[in-house]
């Protein structure tokens, strides 16, 4: 049995270099076909009727009138009359003709009748809730009354996250094609290998080989798109009907209705302290609503710095907003602001620098305390903090303040189960082919570094493939998994397959497989370089037959990777006491993530997270009128997202090296969006001297916390 | 969107005898960036869609004795780039460039940006222009209304005016041309928006079977210091919170007279005389630009949301006022 391990990294060619990503110009170029762009011969076009109510009884569904509507081809009925629908943009009817225009023309003619139910979609005020809540938590440790009355100064504070959306820039849907009982999904998917088992749980197709799911590349999922869905389903099922493949995407309405919300969380806080700053207890009052379901769970709070002495009791609240989904670091961004919004209080409080507060108190962060202590020090220098920090309320005249803010944030990461197959052909060609996914963060690339690095070839010699449920299974790529999950089975199929090359090389080298490695696009004796062949000739000596080199990542303990990473960010912002508009000048972020495969990538995902932990910070909050249970804001006009104009630098250092590197690879796409709206807040606390509490920090709510708003 | 008989007339005359003598009968497609997305959304449903492009005599930018003439079909880009329009007027070029996408300034025309529907998200959700309930009761003063009218809103219309240009036209004392099926007809830009007191009525003058035709601000606006500041979340595609326009006639670092005219804050563009007449015989200090933007909302009566809108609105006059004083382009 091989013994799986890294290359040393001064070692490594590609390993840890900053490599661009393989499919870059694929996608900039257009050539590569995202779900949304596929278009199949004959393709038919499906829309949806979706409720108007938030909270219905369908009484009633009338197609006949839509049926007979030119182009129209199969219509399919989601929800059955007698059934409830729990919130406005909940799927009814899908119809599929000829065009798009067609489509959509023929779903306003389904007559479907609504018996009105009473709806709750606002989640402020858990008092004015009623039986809509559920008291679901409450941990007590050690006596945080006691604690608290003990403790030299405290500090009380109400802080809040509202419900956003995903808003992927490519929606949820996919095309459906049927050939005889074999039916073809190209799916913008987290989870190529999991969709056909759904199929079949769904009775659409009877064997899981006979449907094949293809995600070449997809366009944002951010915990939202693991499931096939009802579209999925209804997409499949029209296909068959119509006999017919059929594209069903989500218009962007649908999409910011009904595909996917991030729960809500807002918390009244009671923290205390010692007089040189260690904190001593914590209590908490939260809630929070994750849709028609008790999701979003208790919060783990206070985050990452674990006062010993605390009691949080959590209330769900259940509204008719659409269904939470899983956002990027499920409930993380939202204990974190709690959490560190009600530290940075309690530091003004004490007149005391923020970052000598965390750095006072790291050891309550456990195992990770040396890195965010590190990590804290090196995003310190990053800001300049020491100098450019001052006591809450910048004193400057005129009506520009500006502030800065930190926090620290932490996530898992660990691989998940993933297979890979790794084949080298006589001609001296390699392959590596998984059914994983690359949502766009560098997952293609990783696979190619990996295999390209064991076998001792450039990059390009190497073909990556991924993206196709025929290929060996992966796990859905959720809570950064799945770059440890590729890389470990991707490291050991390539170093399988190249083990068995080294053994039919051996003896045209009058050496043993183990005395050999392959290095610069060749085979050698270890030590001795004139002892070599090249890696054509080499593969040549398997005459007519390919190898391949099995991997596979299961669930445990696992030398190529691990869990646990600690992040800290750092943001200054410009805030316009005038008009309460806010700026972000600068954002650092600071983090770890043990080995890293391609530092391009890596460092990528994290300015990408900076910017929608900006967008989420500033300006998202998915707008629920309760007179009419809707979605008020679902399009792109004020469901607002941050422009390149909207932001200014972001500073982006990763921990590599010693201390770093030997804990192998472990996952970076949850982290770095975790800190930014409690560095941001807390910026702009310091900037004008008082606590806006909830997120987004809009001009009203700015205004509103300095006494302007005037609010009738 | 709903099946509509398309016609593209070359003349006016043409264009005015395919309009309807009712809202459903046609619809004037110019740029089209605010029409195409009404019809997608059913929200307007015509039976026949006149492009007017094509019409001739409603391009270009002229100038003579009487003033500076701007055809409807005049893009924002078209706008922007006008070099009489940049000296002279430079509110004007403020308020188009901060309509901050690239295609709809390519697209969109100044009569279009005068007609545009308003942004009010219960009408774009299907509530119809005054926004009610099944009932018949306004959703907007117990809803979501953070974006909504602080002046101008004793009901039944609470949403706010979005054209970009509107304010700063009125504070120009510009003049609107129509021509319909009964003869053509000069309105103020000030009396071309009006509050619609029911479901029958629209947000301007113009009647079904009318289009507008030209812009002419008048030569006696040259030599006035102008300036437009809108207050805006985000920096590009977003619309502003509150904007303000202002023209001013300054004799010895004086005002002799001034027009204060305010941009999304009412159903139509909020002329602020009261303001208006504080400013007479000022200079331009920040003092005095301040209480003159305190003046300008003396009459704001907030929503339930919308207070923070008010200091917005101060505030825009006072930038405003500021910026023409000191001639910033």
């Amino acid at each position: 049995m091989a013994d799986y391990h890294w290359p040393p990294t001064d070692k490594c060619s590609l390993i840890g270099r900053r490599i661009s990503r393989l499919d870059g110009p694929w996608k900039s170029s257009g050539r590569i076909k995202y779900s949304y762009d596929v278009n199949r011969p004959n393709m038919l076009h499906g829309k949806m009727v979706f409720s108007p109510y938030a909270h219905a009884k369908v009484v009633s569904i009338d197609t006949s009138a839509a049926e007979k509507m030119p182009g129209v081809k199969a219509v399919e009925i989601m929800t059955e009359p007698g059934k409830e629908v729990f919130w406005a943009g909940q799927e009814v009817v899908a119809v599929a003709a000829e065009t798009e225009e067609q489509a959509r023309d023929a779903a306003r003619r389904i007559q479907v009748r609504y018996e009105k139910l009473p709806h709750l979609v606002s989640d402020v005020d858990p008092r004015k809730a009623g039986e809509h809540t559920k008291q679901l938590a409450e941990q007590t440790d050690g006596n945080p009354d006691q604690a608290l009355q003990q403790a030299e100064v405290t500090s009380e504070g109400e802080y809040g996250v509202p419900v956003i959306t995903h808003c992927c820039l490519e929606a949820h849907g996919q095309v459906a094609e049927w050939d005889g009982d074999n039916l073809t999904i190209y799916a913008s998917t987290q989870n190529v290998s999991g969709i056909p088992g759904e199929m079949v749980r769904a009775k659409i197709a009877d064997s899981a080989d006979k449907v094949r799911v293809l995600t070449p590349v997809m366009g944002g999922g951010f915990g939202s798109k693991f499931s096939a869905d009802t579209w999925g389903l209804a997409c499949a099922r029209l296909a068959k009907k119509a006999g017919r493949p059929v594209k069903m995407m989500l218009e962007r309405d649908q999409e910011l209705m009904a595909a996917g919300a991030r729960p809500s969380m807002y918390a009244k806080v009671k923290v205390g302290a010692k007089k040189d700053g260690t904190l001593v207890g914590w209590t908490s009052e939260s809630w929070g609503t994750g849709g028609p379901d008790a999701q979003g769970g208790a919060p783990s709070i206070p985050y990452v710095v674990r006062i010993p002495d605390r009691r949080v009791r959590h209330t769900t609240v259940l509204t008719n907003i659409g269904p939470a989904r899983a956002w990027r670091a499920p409930n993380h961004p939202q204990m974190c602001l709690i959490t560190m919004s009600a530290l940075d209080d309690l530091a003004a409080k004490l007149d005391m620098d923020p970052v000598e507060m965390l750095q006072k108190n790291i050891q309550m962060t456990g195992q990770l305390a040396k890195t965010y202590s590190a990590e804290l020090e090196k995003a310190a220098a990053l800001m300049d903090w020491k100098k450019r920090w001052h006591p809450r309320g910048d004193k400057t005249p005129g009506p520009i303040k500006k502030g800065l803010g930190v926090s620290i944030h932490t996530w898992g990461g660990a691989g998940h189960p993933s297979n890979c197959n790794c084949t080298i052909q006589p001609d001296g060609s390699v392959s590596a082919s998984l059914g994983s996914q690359d949502l766009g963060t560098g997952t293609r690339t990783v696979i190619g570094i990996i295999t390209a690095e064991t076998m001792g070839l450039p990059l390009e010699a190497v073909t990556v493939n991924i993206g196709d449920s025929k290929y060996p299974p992966d796990g859905a790529s959720g809570g950064s998994t799945t770059v440890g999950g590729v890389s470990s089975s991707t490291r050991r199929a390539a170093t399988a397959a190249l083990n068995q090359l080294l053994d039919k090389v051996a003896p045209s080298l009058n050496a043993k497989p183990d005395e050999l490695e392959a290095i610069d696009g060749q085979i050698r004796v270890k030590g001795n370089p004139s002892r070599a062949i090249s890696w054509k000739q080499a593969c040549a000596k398997l005459g007519t037959t390919p190898i391949t080199g099995v991997g596979q990542r299961q669930r445990g303990n696992d030398d190529l990777l691990s869990s646990g990473v600690g992040g800290a960010q750092m943001a200054e912002v410009s805030v316009d006491t005038e008009t309460g508009l806010v700026h972000v000048d600068k954002l650092v972020a600071v983090q770890d993530c043990g080995l890293i495969i391609d530092l391009k990538t890596a460092e990528s995902q994290v300015y990408g997270a900076c910017i929608m932990g900006i967008t989420y910070s500033l300006f998202e909050d998915k707008i629920m009128d309760e007179q009419t249970g809707r979605c008020l804001n679902a399009d792109l006009e004020f469901y607002k997202l941050a422009g390149i104009g909207d932001f200014g630098d972001i500073v982006v250092h990763m921990m590599t090296g010693p201390g770093y590197d030997e804990r192998g690879v472990i996952g970076l796409g949850e982290p770095p969006v975790i800190s930014p709206g409690a560095a941001i807040s807390n910026a702009v606390a310091n900037a004008i001297g008082v606590r806006v509490p909830t997120l987004p920090l809009t001009p009203d709510k700015v205004l509103g916390a300095l006494g302007k708003g005037a609010v009738a | 969107m709903e099946a509509f008989e398309y016609a593209h007339p070359t003349t006016q005359h043409e264009a005015i005898g395919l309009l309807g003598s009712k809202w459903n009968d046609a619809a004037v497609l110019a740029g089209g960036t605010d029409l195409i997305s009404l019809m997608k959304e059913y929200l307007v449903t015509p039976k026949r869609v006149v492009n007017i492009k094509n019409v001739e005599g409603l391009n270009g930018i002229h100038s003579n004795a009487e003033g500076v003439t701007i055809g409807a079909l005049v893009t924002m880009d078209e706008l922007l780039e006008n070099a009489t329009i940049r000296s002279e007027f430079p509110a004007l070029t403020q308020a188009a460039g901060g309509i901050t996408s690239p295609q709809i300034r390519a697209m969109g025309t100044v009569g279009g940006d005068l007609c545009q529907r308003p942004r009010c998200w219960y009408f774009r959700n299907g509530y119809g222009l005054l926004a009610k309930d099944e009932n018949g009761k306004s959703l907007v003063p117990d809803g979501e209304n953070r974006y909504h009218a602080i002046l101008g809103n004793s009901g039944p219309a609470y949403f706010v005016n979005p054209s970009s240009l509107a304010p700063v036209l009125i504070a120009l004392g510009a003049k609107l041309q129509l021509a319909g099926t009964k003869g053509q007809r000069e309105v103020r830009a000030s009396e071309f928006s009006v509050i619609p007191k029911s479901d029958e009525e629209r947000e301007n003058v113009l009647k079904p079977d009318e289009m507008l035709t030209h812009i002419v601000i008048p030569a006696s606006s040259h030599g006035l210091r102008s300036a437009t500041y809108e207050v805006r979340q985000k920096t590009a595609l977003d619309w502003p919170l509150a904007a303000a326009a202002v023209a001013v006639k300054l004799e010895g670092g004086k005002v002799r007279e001034g027009r204060i005219v305010l941009g999304h804050v009412a159903p139509i563009p909020w002329q602020a005389r009261e303001a208006e007449k504080e400013l007479e015989g000022k200079s331009i200090t920040e003092s005095a630009a301040a209480s003159v933007g305190e003046a300008a909302l003396r009459g704001a009566k907030p929503l339930s949301q919308n207070g923070y809108k008010v200091q917005l609105a101060k505030v825009a006059v006072k930038r405003a006022l500021l910026a023409a004083a000191k001639g910033e382009a």
